[in-house]
């Protein structure tokens, strides 16, 4: 790769595109505005104005989940800076690869409290994974390049620069990413004989689970048909985490559904009760875990991660296997081929009629309403409307209709599903699904979102009527904040507390407003012709769906419950220990 | 008590890019986490290769210990972390300068044998004050200072320890 002389400003363009970057989402600003005079003059990466600067980390998170590339952000110094700190905290929790780029004043300016000016690299540092100030233009081509390799190596997830104005002005060296190497690497191959124990544990267990989480989607498409394919043969169940679904079909007899607070009796009861617990890629977080000294008291516990801080963190830890899941994965299957384990499903025969009984319970069963629409039943109508369309993508929001959709909708195929699992930021699924539809231009993208969760970043159907994407936003809108409303039913006495949105929009004004359509469904009679209509509308659409007001998202286990303490229904909750809820209630 | 949930004292050898804002990380990845910092000190050791050597002294059960440890190595600009405790024996050094101002009841020839039993060194002095330095482990600065403190009003500044592993072996 020649050297080439060029502007800060073009070098950051020139690194984007040698990264292979297409798409970068951005709000310009005074402290950027060389770089988007570079952009105006080429046409390799394509801009998407967004409406506010967090919704262009989200849309970066989401065009980076659902193509398992590095997601790319530009925003200005000061408050584009800060506007865009929830996202980056957002992408580190669960590992998303992003590279920010951030505007800052002129170096000689740093410190004097210039206009828009902040200390950005102070105050991502807690929320980046790595994060840089580039104050000489001749050190800009390699950390540019080197923040790509960062964001994606190892534990993938956001990495900030910080770049003064009279950099982005500067005349100086550009080379390619090949023109360096990184002192960053991190463990990747996992340790054979500690793949081989895994192995023998395996086979032997009585009661072995897998527990797979987002690890395996972030390690890509390889890991998830190695898992599947390890799951088949072995016989082995396999429940996963929130941000796990999809790496195994959700359709096959194998899959217990989700686990943890909202996960399902049977995954449940399964982790407390396995003999032999087989984590890949995922990190034993409080919502997973309920009570952490209950935590499937029985078991053997394999953990597979790449983050050797993951492991032993939460939960003691048998057999630590550090490095990627994809070859973990990989090497689990091969040896288990040649030592000829084949299936296990004879052996496993009472441990699967104990999961039967389990699933007997039914723990997703609610009661239909009529004409009052349940949201797990305009849930189980959009899955249906769905079925035969290829390419799915689901978004989220946060709160009750978020775990609603991780229960009623199918999950087939890793990076169709973006939630934000780890921080849980309400006003993720709108940014993130027009990231999405931007990748997958042809793709049906929904939002699944709560009415107040939309409202915290509406402003981005802007940007989706702007670039002619086809979001669909599918609104529960059961006028509460319905996970808070639930909470304050089950721990703070019914006492209603701020909960309630009393002044609501017209969500079909206020879709046809920003130039998209707005549908509404208010009874049972209208919900499938409402999804007809919303899926068959070329454009976006905002779809507001009038649910229950008062239904609750089960089962549950409350916090500082164990696994085995699920409550299943409204009812259940007196049946807990008091004691238990005092200690539940401080958690969150 | 099980011995997993024994309070331990570890000292840390962690070798780092001397880059900006490389110790406000690794404090930041302290107080973040609520980890303990009994003592750190941080100097560039390797001029040539911009390395810096930062000797750090937590304490915690063997879970966190082996957090922190996970959780430093995690960091980008960290190049290699050292639990000189538990990877065998190492000398730690601490420097301390007591100031040992004279009351009513001092005695200057007390003073001098404290402080040569110890091998303080008199670095200042005055007609009502020494200035000592005093380089040794922690436990002797402390019994240094517990000594001292019977014979005047004492002003203290002290490094926190550096160590070295014993032996041939290096980082």
């Amino acid at each position: 790769m020649s050297e080439r002389q060029m502007s800060g400003a073009e070098m950051v363009l020139a690194a984007l595109a040698d990264n292979g970057v297409d798409t970068i989402f951005g709000y310009p600003g005074g402290a950027v505005l060389p770089i988007y005079d570079a952009m105006f003059q080429q046409n390799r990466i394509r801009h998407v104005l967004v409406r506010q600067e967090g919704g262009a980390v989200h849309a970066a998170e989401g065009y980076a989940r659902s193509t398992g590339r590095v997601g790319a952000v530009l925003v200005t110094s000061g408050p584009g800076a800060t506007n865009a700190v929830t996202g980056l905290l957002d992408a580190q929790m669960d590992s998303i690869p992003l590279v920010c780029i951030t505007g800052q004043v002129p170096t000689h300016l740093i410190g004097n409290d210039a206009f828009q000016e902040a200390d950005t690299t102070g105050i991502t540092r807690p929320c980046t994974k790595h994060n840089y100030l580039v104050k000489d233009i001749e050190k800009l081509a390699e950390t540019l390049h080197e923040a790509f390799h960062v964001a994606r190596n190892g534990r993938p997830g956001p990495v900030l620069i910080d770049l003064p104005k009279d950099v982005q002005f500067a005349t100086g060296t550009y080379r390619g990413p090949e023109a360096f190497e990184f002192s960053y690497r991190p463990p990747n191959e996992p340790d054979e004989a500690a793949i081989a124990e895994a192995v023998a544990l395996m086979a032997k267990a009585e009661r072995p689970l897998f527990y797979t989480g987002g690890g395996v989607v972030n390690s890509g498409p390889e890991a998830a048909t190695a898992l599947t394919e390890l799951v088949r043969l072995t016989g082995i169940p396999c429940t996963s985490t929130l941000m796990g679904l999809g790496a195994f079909p959700a359709s096959d007899p194998q899959f217990l559904g989700m686990l943890g607070m909202h996960g399902t009796y049977e995954a449940n009861l399964a982790t407390h009760g396995c003999d032999l617990l087989i984590c890949v890629g995922a990190r034993f977080d409080d919502r997973v875990t309920g009570k952490v000294s209950a935590f499937s008291p029985g078991s053997t516990k394999i953990h597979i991660d790449i983050d050797a801080s993951s492991i032993n963190k939460n939960v003691r830890i048998d057999l630590p296997v550090v490095g990627d899941a994809g070859l973990a994965l990989k090497a689990m299957l091969k040896l288990w081929k040649d030592a000829r384990h084949g299936s296990r499903a004879e052996p496993l025969k009472p441990w699967w009629k104990q999961i039967d009984t389990w699933r007997a319970v039914d723990c997703l069963a609610y009661e239909k309403g009529d004409p009052v629409i349940k949201p797990q039943y305009a849930l189980e109508r959009l899955r249906e409307a769905l079925k035969g369309r290829d390419d799915v993508y689901i978004t989220t929001e946060v709160g009750q209709h978020q775990m609603w959709a991780a229960q009623f909708l199918p999950f087939e195929k890793p990076n169709h599903w973006m939630t934000s699992g780890g921080l849980g930021t309400m006003g993720y699924g709108l940014p993130a699904a027009v990231g999405v539809q931007m990748a997958h231009p042809e793709a049906t993208v929904i939002d699944v979102a709560g009415e107040a969760s939309i409202l915290m970043n509406i402003q981005e159907m802007s940007t989706a009527v702007q670039y002619r994407l086809p979001v669909k936003i599918f609104i529960l809108n059961n006028k509460w904040m319905g996970m808070v409303r639930q909470w304050q039913e089950l721990l703070h006495g019914g006492r209603y507390s701020e909960s309630y949105t009393a002044a609501l929009p017209d969500f079909v004004k206020l879709a046809e407003a920003f130039g998209g359509r707005g549908l509404r469904a208010t009874t049972v009679d209208e919900l499938d012709g409402a999804i007809r209509d919303m899926l068959e509308t070329p454009g976006p659409v905002i779809l507001d769906v009038a649910v229950d007001e008062t239904e609750m998202c089960f089962p549950m286990i409350p916090g500082g419950a164990a696994h085995n303490e699920i409550m299943l229904r409204r009812q259940d909750q007196h049946e807990t220990d008091p004691a238990a809820r005092e200690e539940g209630m401080v958690l969150v | 008590m099980t011995d997993s949930d024994k309070i331990e004292r570890h000292t840390l050898a962690v070798l780092v890019v001397n880059e900006p804002g490389v110790l406000a990380r690794v404090i930041g990845l302290f107080s973040g986490r609520g980890y303990n910092i009994e003592s750190l000190t941080v100097a560039e050791v390797e001029r040539d290769t911009g390395l810096s050597r930062i000797t750090l002294v937590t304490s915690g059960t063997q879970m966190i210990i082996a957090q922190i440890k996970a959780q430093l190595e995690r960091l980008v600009p960290i190049r290699r972390v050292r639990d000189l405790t538990e990877e065998g024996p190492f000398v730690g050094r601490e420097l301390a300068l007591v100031k040992v101002i004279g009351q009513e009841n001092t005695k200057r020839g007390d003073v001098l044998r404290i402080a040569e039993g110890f091998g303080a060194r008199i670095i200042d002095s005055s007609e009502s004050s020494f200035v000592f330095e005093v380089t040794e482990s922690t436990e002797r600065v402390d019994q240094f200072l517990a000594m001292m403190a019977g014979h005047g009003r004492l002003e203290v500044a002290r490094t926190g320890i550096v160590a070295l592993s014993r032996g041939p072996d290096s980082i």
